[in-house]
């Protein structure tokens, strides 16, 4: 059995280097932040097959396995379908730093859309969120935006939705 | 057309929190080592490998090369096989289509995870789509978190309801010498835990293991001269879903992969009433929500009646279908060995080595996988020749 004073003897080695990468974004996903800087609004996209609209927009509608192609300009607000409150500590890969908590993640269902769309939404109280309720996207300053997520600040809760 | 297989052996370390006698490879070879003193064999006797674990998370690539030593594959085929949570379940089913080919009479699967050497949420989070999903991506507790949240809203669950899982899995583990976490907790103690995203407090939750798991696969001829009672495989079932998280929850319909896995399975095995059927189930359940949704997936029960069905009882080692004998995720995490260890602790029950957690005369077990983007596996296994 190992104990206490064992752990003198056992070793650990430890790699504290930063890895960087960088990822292509592609055709669509590209054209996605385009739009977001340049109109700040969400752009979808059809399968000709199955008829659904996905947004962010990609090459391919999996199940159907068929080529994309139609874009489709959608509203900027959906509905919420789920979410987590966030409370506990970890270090966030991309960054190598501790997210500051809590926050609220959760999957919004962009009007017109037929998939959920993951970001944060800016409430952060149990008792003021809930899901189905309506939320609208708040943008970055444009002069900010670097065709990232974060270029979306957030989501945040709309008070009298459908006015 | 397939050849009858079973699981002949089974091995496991003793799982703990943290193992800092053993490199990774030291470790899988504990489990290799059991596994074949199970069944009595030599590692000369086995033809092939299957092995897995969460890939990324030691930063270590190309497991299947580097364990060799650990895994007694030198100089034999062996492949790698890593599917995220399913990783384990992935890797049995893998070991299972190669006996079940006709190519190979025995082949060892392999799951492992030396959780202490990893930063769990900041690696799960390095399997979400880095432009698409890591910004929000919270790691798997968050996100199993929304689908609590999601169904709580649809059938009005409540936190008490998914403590009752908890505290039966714990309790469960009590009996199972080789589980993790082996001290009892009760409803208070679940219930008064630290929220760590909503409503997952952190008795809810599976801990973070270092442990390793392997199984002997046999071809029949072999399998009936090995084991007096070996676990045929009845059927399997592998689903996985959506790469985009976003597109992979649809919140009203359940656990989508878990559903047509099992239904396939179940077609495949003959069962028409999982919950009458079934003896025993080993379910991969990584918090205690999924306790209450995933056994409605998988037809224990109608949508809507989880709670109402471990409330009353039927999962207990007592009840109709009991759950987890072995005390279940939520006792022993070990990632790239947890759905593994449901494959092998099905296998136990069938053989009858379960010790004080056998569940008695058990003819039809279900060990399930889960992995963080909704996927799902299903195996079967039964007592009699298929």
């Amino acid at each position: 059995m190992v104990t206490e004073r064992d752990y003198n003897r056992l070793l650990t080695l430890s790699f504290d280097t930063p890895m960087p990468y960088e990822w292509s974004v592609g055709i669509h996903g590209s054209r996605f932040f385009h739009e977001i800087k340049k109109h700040q609004r969400f752009i979808g996209i059809r399968c000709p097959e199955c008829q659904k609209v996905y947004v962010p927009p990609r090459r391919v509608c999996a199940p159907c396995f068929k080529e994309l192609h139609e874009l489709v300009v959608l509203p900027n607000q959906g509905t919420i379908r789920a979410f987590s409150i966030v409370n506990y500590p970890f270090i966030d890969p991309d960054t190598g730093r501790q997210r500051p908590i809590p926050y609220t993640y959760g999957y919004i269902q962009i009007e017109g859309a037929d998939n959920i769309f993951s970001h944060i939404i800016n409430e952060t109280d149990i008792e003021k969120i809930e899901v189905g309720m309506q939320v609208r996207a708040v943008f970055k300053a444009k002069t900010d935006m670097q065709g990232h997520m974060s270029d979306i600040l957030h989501f945040e809760i709309m008070e009298n939705p459908g006015v | 057309m397939a050849q009858r297989v079973a699981i002949v052996g089974t091995g496991q370390t003793d799982h703990k929190s943290h193992r800092p006698d053993v490199s990774q490879r030291e470790m899988i070879q504990e489990a290799v080592m059991r596994a074949l003193a199970d069944c009595d064999l030599t590692i000369k006797d086995i033809d092939a490998f299957v092995i897995g674990n969460m890939d990324h998370f030691e930063s270590i690539n190309y497991v299947d090369t580097w364990s060799v030593e650990g895994a007694g594959a030198i100089m034999k085929p062996i492949m790698k096989v890593t599917t995220g949570g399913t990783t384990g379940s992935t890797v049995a089913i893998a070991a299972y289509y190669h006996v079940a080919s006709g190519l190979f009479d025995k082949v060892l699967a392999i799951g492992w995870e030396k959780n202490s050497e990893s930063d769990t949420t900041a690696a799960i989070i390095t399997c979400s789509d880095p432009i698409w999903d890591r910004f929000s991506y919270s790691g798997a507790i968050p996100s199993l978190a929304t689908e609590a949240s999601a169904y709580m809203k649809q059938y009005g669950a409540t936190q008490e309801d998914a403590a009752r899982v908890a505290v039966r899995d714990r309790n469960n583990a009590l009996n199972n010498p080789h589980a993790h976490l082996r001290r009892p907790i009760t409803m208070e103690d679940v219930m008064s835990s630290p929220m760590l995203a909503y409503p997952i407090k952190l008795l809810d939750v599976c801990p973070r293991t270092d442990g390793a798991c392997a199984v002997v696969f046999a071809a029949e001829n072999s399998a009936k001269k090995i084991c007096q009672k070996p676990a045929w495989v009845k059927a399997c079932s592998v689903r996985h879903t959506y790469t985009w998280f976003g597109d992979s929850s649809d919140y009203t319909s359940g656990l989508v992969s878990l559903k047509r896995a099992s239904q396939e399975a179940y077609e495949k095995a003959g069962i028409r009433n999982p919950a009458e059927e079934l003896d025993v189930a080993e379910l991969y359940l990584p918090y205690t929500y999924a306790g209450l949704k995933w056994i409605e997936d998988l037809g224990f029960c109608r949508p809507g009646e989880g709670a109402q069905f471990v409330a009353d009882g039927h999962t207990n080692m007592d009840g109709k279908i009991p759950v987890n004998p072995s005390g279940g995720v939520i006792s022993t995490n070990c990632i790239g060995a947890t759905a593994l260890l449901r494959v092998a602790e099905s296998a136990i029950q069938i053989m009858g080595k379960g010790g004080n957690r056998q569940v008695p005369d058990v003819k039809q077990a279900i060990a399930t996988g889960f992995g963080g983007c909704f996927w799902s596996d299903v195996m079967i296994l039964g007592a009699a020749m298929p």
